[in-house]
């Protein structure tokens, strides 16, 4: 998987990344790059800087320094629904449904980018606009069976059971149409059996081209089915390369087994 | 049963005339209506969107005053320059007013909006005010206290077809009639489509709603103008009916009855302002045999916050749910095939496909 990998072109690339919330240095100096295609995972302790990170790249935060490159073109400046706009959407690690809405409904939102109904053609209720409505719910069927929710499709997102809620989340986000997909901490808080289900559609989602960036803190699962680990501590890089080289890396046995950090 | 309910209602109120020749009534009925048709405007903003305009009566005002002085003509001058406009259709200035209130709601939605809550509220609290300043003060244009009077009715028809002038109540009750059940279809298609789910989500979570791309200047700009015109709308068809207007006409009160409207009968559900409307529209009607006006606002007040904490969601919310509960079997039927088709929260319990 690796040797295809590597000949693809870079689809997201993170450049000389700082930030500072006021003395606070969340990110000091982060640079990495995804490939097209390619399942790359984001460590580090808790407060290392990998939600600020996602932030970042999808333009919800705004960078002290550096810039965030998707597709070769610059983010910067961006709105959030601008950047979702361009391909790159992300999933929360708490508001992640509508918790009102119903689980149909919820996607349908999600859908949101691949409909342009004309404002007037709605207002007359026009066939054009009624058709692309359907066409918009047969693909919200989709997505429900894809992740494997769809019997639950009428009840409320918020009283999904909570492993439910997290593949509702990935199925917004996947609604919409993401290029590249930014998951923080997908599993966390599901039971063994759930995070097997949720490998299994990860692999489903590359199946499909999605390149995957994800946050998480369940080390089997990422060392499991991640091409390339970049690991964080304390804001900035200290290790990136395959699982083998960062379950051996001393830096990052250091850093997680709590050994502090060595000044560079 | 429940996807009729809509159209069996305008049936209804469409024969009302034929049997209630008391024009007491029916005048009640044409401005329960048209704060009726003013409410549900408001509802798409505060229902829907989640924002809370406290200034709503501007672009009712706006309205009345743009339609009222465009088909009386005026006279003014404006930085030394003289401005005359000849006499308009009313029907014509209604549809100005309209205009100009969708406008202003453009105006105060890019410039309010960069700012959400409460800070939404202030900025239409404070644009109201100006407005009744302005009418209260430009003299030569509003005749500031004195009031607008001798504003034509609506005439209806076209150069070869004669025109109809409408004095009378009952044909001033179709008017409204047709002006509601418009707005009704109107703002259910709008909510319904792929325009109000991103309302709807911008109003649930609008970090989520961001993240999947929905822009929310555009959708929440979008329900002001929609907002503002039905408002002015409202507004015009009031100055129309009334044939006189003054400043007073911004009074809070007036954003107030709307807003107590929407609450009472459901914000975010579309029979909601309907059922409110009703209910306001027609109390004075029933409470005017024992007590005062100022009692009956006093009345109003409580029955508000009596309903609030018995139905915090509203009226229509509470029926559907009994409605739902006595079928209990309805959702899992549906669930296989095309499950809820419409949105939950856009959905009353009226709307048909």
């Amino acid at each position: 998987m690796n040797a295809q990998v590597q000949v693809s072109a870079p689809i997201l690339a993170v450049e000389h990344v700082a930030v500072h919330f006021g003395g606070l240095i969340a990110i000091s100096d982060m640079s990495f790059e995804v490939r097209e295609g390619e399942l790359v995972s984001l460590i580090g302790p808790n407060g290392a800087g990998k939600t600020t990170a996602f932030n970042v790249i999808t333009g919800f935060q705004k960078p002290t320094k550096g810039r965030v490159l998707f597709r070769g073109n610059a983010l910067s400046g961006l709105k959030p629904h601008e950047v979702a706009g361009l391909g790159l959407v992300r999933t929360f690690q708490r508001t992640s449904v509508f918790d009102k809405i119903s689980v149909f409904e919820n996607v349908l939102i999600g859908l949101h980018r691949r409909t342009a109904p004309s404002l007037l053609g709605t207002l007359l209720g026009l066939p054009r606009e009624r058709k692309a409505e359907e066409e918009l719910r047969e693909q919200a069927w989709e997505i429900l069976r894809l992740v494997g929710i769809a019997h639950e499709a009428d009840e409320p997102g918020g009283s999904l059971p909570y492993g439910d809620q997290r593949l509702l989340g990935v199925a917004l986000a996947l609604a919409a149409e993401p290029q590249a997909l930014l998951l923080d901490e997908p599993v966390s808080g599901m039971n063994a059996s759930e995070t097997a289900r949720f490998v299994e559609l990860l692999n489903r989602l590359r199946a499909k081209g999605i390149t995957i960036l994800l946050v998480e803190h369940d080390m089997p699962m990422v060392m499991g089915i991640s091409d390339r680990i970049v690991v964080l501590n304390y804001g900035r890089i200290i290790a990136n390369g395959s699982p083998s080289m960062i379950q051996n890396d001393p830096d990052v046995i250091a850093a997680y087994l709590g050994g502090g950090v060595k000044h560079a | 049963m429940n996807r009729y309910f809509p159209l069996v209602a305008l049936v209804f109120f469409a024969a009302v005339p034929l049997w209630l020749q008391d024009q007491y009534y029916l005048h009640t009925l044409v401005v329960a209506g048209i704060f009726m048709l003013a409410a549900m405007s408001l509802n798409l903003l505060l229902g829907y969107t989640g924002q809370l305009s406290l200034g709503h009566v501007a672009f009712f005002g706006i309205g009345a005053y743009v339609s009222a002085l465009t088909s009386l003509g005026f006279d003014v001058t404006v930085f030394g320059r003289q401005i005359s406009v000849e006499p308009w259709p009313p029907f014509l200035g209604l549809l100005l007013g309209m205009a100009t209130a969708g406008l202003c709601g453009y105006l105060i939605g890019k410039l309010a909006f960069r700012v959400r809550g409460a800070y939404f509220v202030i900025v239409t609290i404070s644009f109201a005010e100006v407005v009744r300043l302005v009418a209260l003060n430009w003299v030569d244009l509003t005749n500031g206290p004195l009031a607008l009077p001798g504003i034509p009715p609506l005439t209806l028809g076209f150069e070869w077809t004669g025109y109809v002038t409408l004095w009378g109540k009952a044909e001033n009750y179709y008017v409204v009639l047709v002006f509601i059940a418009l707005a009704y279809l109107l703002m259910k298609r709008l909510v319904q489509s792929p325009y109000g789910r991103a309302m709807i989500a911008l109003r649930e979570n609008e970090t989520l709603a961001v993240s999947v791309g929905v822009s929310v200047t555009k959708y929440l700009v979008l329900a002001a103008v929609v907002s503002g015109a039905v408002a002015g709308l409202a507004g015009g068809l009031y100055a129309h009916y009334i044939q006189i207007i003054d400043p007073m006409i911004f009074m809070f009160l007036n954003t107030v009855t709307m807003v107590i409207i929407v609450i009472t009968g459901g914000k975010g559900t579309l029979a909601g302002p309907v059922v409110g409307g009703l209910i306001f529209g027609l109390a004075p009607v029933f409470l005017r045999n024992y007590v005062g006006p100022e009692v009956q606002w006093i009345l109003y007040g409580c029955l508000m916050i009596l309903i609030v904490f018995i139905l915090p969601q509203g009226i229509v919310p509470e029926i559907e749910r009994w409605f739902n509960r006595a079928k209990p079997d309805r959702r899992n039927d549906a669930a296989g095939q095309e499950g809820s088709s419409v949105l939950a929260l856009a959905r009353s319990g009226r709307a048909n496909h």
